[in-house]
Formats: C-alpha cells, sequence, structure tokens
C-alpha cells in the first residue's frame, strides 16, 4: 500500500538526528515535525526568522506576529531566536543548517529538482527553495512518487523549471526511499506491501536495483 | 533628532510617481499597514515596489496591485495572491523573482555599501540568465547586485524620537535590512516613546537608518493561516 502524507513525514523522520538543525518545507515536509523521535532534540529552522518552531497555538493564543514560512501561526520553543531574513539566509547559505526537506514538482536521475514554476500557469515563486538546495548539506525531497495523472515524478531530465542543479540527495515518496547516485534513483526501500514492479513502473529515470530491497519500518 | 512625523500621509507627501520604494513585512507579518493604506489613498502610481511577498487580494500590498499603481515588483513569493498572478501572466505588471536570500541580502549589500556579492542560490536555474558565474570553493556561484530604494517602510513594534527600532517575533524580517537601504527610510511603529526610553541593548535597527518616524493606528495584523492544535 502506498503512503500517505504522514507516513511520507514518518519516515523522513528517521533520517532525523539528535542536535539537528533542520528546515522544513511547506507541504508534505511540515508533517515531519509530527514524527520527531522521543528524547531527540532537534531544532526548527523558519526562513522568515525563527530558530527553534514550536507547536501550533492552542486555540484563541495565535499570535500575528509569529508565524513560520508557509505563514501559518506558530509558537516558539523555549530557547528560541528571532532574527531579520539576512541572519535567517546566513543560517542556510553559510551552512549551519544539517537538513533539508523540501517538496518538489519533478526531480532528475542527477539531483537536479524542480519546484516552483508552471509556465503559463502557476506564478508562486521560489521563495527560499533556491536559496535552500543550493547550499544545505543534505537535502531530503518529500513527494508523491506520480502526480496527479499518474506521471512520474521522477525523471530522466526535469521538463519544469529548475529550483536547483544535482542537489538533492535522498528521495522519500510514497511508495519508496530512493538514494541519488551517479547512475540514477538507487532503490533503499520500499513502502509495506509496494513491489519493486510498481516503483519500476513509477520511475521515468533510471531505477538501480540491487539485491534485497527491505521495506521501510514505520 | 527628533526624526517624529504626525501620520502616515505626511511622510509620503513627498513621493513621486515612479519611484523605487521597499516594503516590510512577510507575507502580512511585519507590515506598514499605514503606510501602504496611505500610498494606496496617494493615487501615486509607476512604483516599483520591492517586497518579498506582494501581500494578499485587497489588503497589504494587495490594493496598490488591485489599483494599478506598480509597474514593477521585486519579491520572492507571491503564491497568495491572485490578482498579481493574473496581472504577471497578462504582461501587465512587470516581475522579477528573486530566491529570498538573495532578496535579503541585496538589500542588506544596499545598505552596507556592498555593491555586488556572489551566491551559490539559482545557479543552473533561469534565475542566473544574463549573470556572471564564477566558481567558489568548487561550486558556481551567480553575480547578484545590491538594492537601494527611493523610500523603505518598514514597521516596528516599539520605536523612539530618534528612529531606534525594537522588532517583535518573526515581524522583524525584512523590516531590519529594508530600513538600511532606504534613501528615506519611514517607520511606522505600535508604540513611539521619547528617545532614551529604549533600553539601548535592545535595538534592532539604529536610528541612523530611519529619516521618518510615526506611531501607527489602528493595526489589523491580519493573520493568513491561523493554525492552531
Amino acid at each position: 500500500m502506498a503512503l500517505d502524507k504522514n507516513g511520507i513525514a514518518k519516515r523522513i523522520a528517521q533520517e532525523l538526528q539528535d542536535g539537528y538543525y533542520v528546515n522544513l518545507g511547506i507541504g508534505i515536509p511540515t508533517l515531519v515535525a509530527n514524527y520527531i523521535p522521543e528524547g531527540m532534540e532537534v531544532t526548527l529552522q523558519s526562513e522568515n526568522g525563527l530558530l527553534g518552531i514550536g507547536p501550533f497555538p492552542e486555540k484563541g493564543n495565535a499570535d500575528p506576529d509569529l508565524i513560520n514560512a508557509g505563514k501559518q501561526t506558530v509558537t516558539a520553543m523555549k530557547g528560541a531566536s528571532f532574527f531579520d531574513s539576512a541572519t535567517s539566509f546566513a543560517m542556510i547559505r553559510g551552512g549551519h543548517i544539517d537538513l533539508t526537506v523540501l517538496g518538489a514538482f519533478e526531480v532528475s536521475e542527477n539531483g537536479d529538482i524542480a519546484s516552483w514554476k508552471i509556465p503559463g500557469k502557476l506564478v508562486k515563486g521560489m521563495g527560499g527553495a533556491m536559496d535552500l538546495v543550493a547550499s544545505a548539506k543534505n537535502i531530503i525531497v518529500a513527494t508523491t512518487h506520480t502526480n496527479r495523472n499518474g506521471e512520474s515524478k521522477l525523471l530522466k531530465k526535469c521538463t519544469l523549471p529548475l529550483t536547483g542543479v544535482a542537489c538533492v540527495k535522498r528521495i522519500v515518496t510514497d511508495l519508496a526511499v530512493l538514494d541519488i547516485t551517479e547512475n540514477g534513483y538507487k532503490l533503499i526501500e520500499r513502502a509495506p506491501g509496494v513491489s519493486i514492479e510498481d516503483i519500476k513502473n513509477a520511475t521515468e529515470g533510471n531505477l538501480i536495483v540491487e539485491g534485497e530491497i527491505p521495506e521501510m519500518k514505520l | 533628532m527628533n526624526k517624529v512625523v504626525k501620520n502616515a500621509e505626511e511622510a509620503i507627501k513627498d513621493i513621486k510617481n515612479g519611484m523605487t520604494l521597499m516594503l516590510g513585512g512577510f507575507g502580512l507579518c511585519g507590515i506598514p499597514e499605514n503606510s501602504l493604506k496611505a500610498l494606496a489613498e496617494s493615487g501615486i502610481n509607476d512604483l516599483i515596489c520591492i517586497s518579498n511577498n506582494a501581500g494578499i487580494d485587497n489588503f497589504g500590498l494587495g490594493v496598490l496591485l488591485r489599483d494599478h499603481q506598480l509597474k514593477k515588483m521585486i519579491a520572492s513569493y507571491v503564491g497568495e495572491n491572485k490578482e498579481f498572478e493574473r496581472q504577471f501572466l497578462s504582461g501587465e505588471l512587470e516581475v522579477e523573482l528573486n530566491p529570498q536570500g538573495t532578496l535579503a541580502e541585496r538589500i542588506r549589500a544596499g545598505g552596507a555599501g556592498i555593491p555586488a556579492f556572489f551566491v551559490p542560490a539559482g545557479y543552473g536555474t533561469e534565475v542566473a540568465e544574463g549573470k556572471e558565474v564564477r566558481e567558489y570553493n568548487g561550486k558556481m556561484h551567480l553575480l547578484e547586485t545590491a538594492l537601494t530604494a527611493d523610500f523603505a517602510f518598514v514597521k516596528a513594534k516599539y520605536g523612539d524620537y530618534s528612529g531606534n527600532l525594537i522588532y517583535n517575533n518573526t515581524a522583524n524580517n525584512f523590516n531590519n535590512m529594508m530600513a538600511t537601504a532606504g534613501k528615506i527610510t519611514v517607520a511606522e511603529v505600535e508604540e513611539l516613546v521619547p528617545t532614551g526610553e529604549l533600553d539601548p541593548n535592545q535595538i534592532h535597527t539604529p536610528g541612523i537608518f530611519v529619516q521618518r518616524i510615526f506611531q501607527g493606528t489602528n493595526y489589523e495584523k491580519r493573520i493568513e493561516f491561523e493554525t492552531t492544535r
């Protein structure tokens, strides 16, 4: 069975390590915060100027001056700090963020990512995504394996305008965990009950299958 | 030095058509609401606006957009504004989208007297078109240029008569850099106090960067996505 959004987030949470500073993008990546393992200290950065994002506020306590990069009201953890956008991107560009998780429209087998623009259709802007992918030490893409039309999002080459080149390290989808290697997508894990054949059919780029591929443990 | 003006109308009285403005805020958080309202009512047009976002339909920068007062936007993310999308796609509005960190640094550089700098963001993408590329430490970088403005509009929680500013929580965002990059910087604050009443250790923006300051009124502080537990 393909994972739902929360399943993808749960699997990505297994990539976290104690002491990590992490930037979570909008959408599925935001859900990763719900699955940080108990006892592990992970500090979440929000590029609009907050280090130490806390849970959403209790009803009635939302502060318009305290939002995340998705413009949702949040709270600040004990020990949090606030700063301006230039300082925020000094953290990002300066390589101080350990892990970036973000969504994508498409990825390519060499690690390119397209996530910000569909020509003639959607104009949103790149926000902080280009800065993040150009500078993060480790980038994980959280996405469904195929789009709404059932077409693969894991391509040989991206067709949409790029956000960054050769930057993605790992992809966690509803079907699988895959690493970007010199020769394409290396299959690491399968979602529970999903066959290698299913993953092959949903992957346009070159899929590398070596040995036994274990199921994810969620 | 007393930099206090009466209100937003007085602060914007010498703005002319075609000027370049910076507007602080991230989404609707920390936007200079009073100044934006006065700009909308003034009918000034052909403006070039530098702002991370473009407000939402009918609020913030969205009002200036609706009334066709903007010629060009320099921004990083404009996803919450249908009218922006329409004007952009139809070609009515000239738009320059920047990676957010590059935008922040261009403004910081403008205020700090650094004309240009290299960053990796955008290499290999359409942002790189026409820009000098240089390799540093085995990585490709783009030459980006500084931004300044005729007027910068910022919003702070506290300010004093000398223009010292203190922001609240994530309402700092672009305000702190933009304050440094305006030829004339107009600060509006929720609480304006006499010089000497703010703790010098807590000042985010030193008064030297601010030319005009006023006590704002009737802050709506709208929330785009109220999310609770």
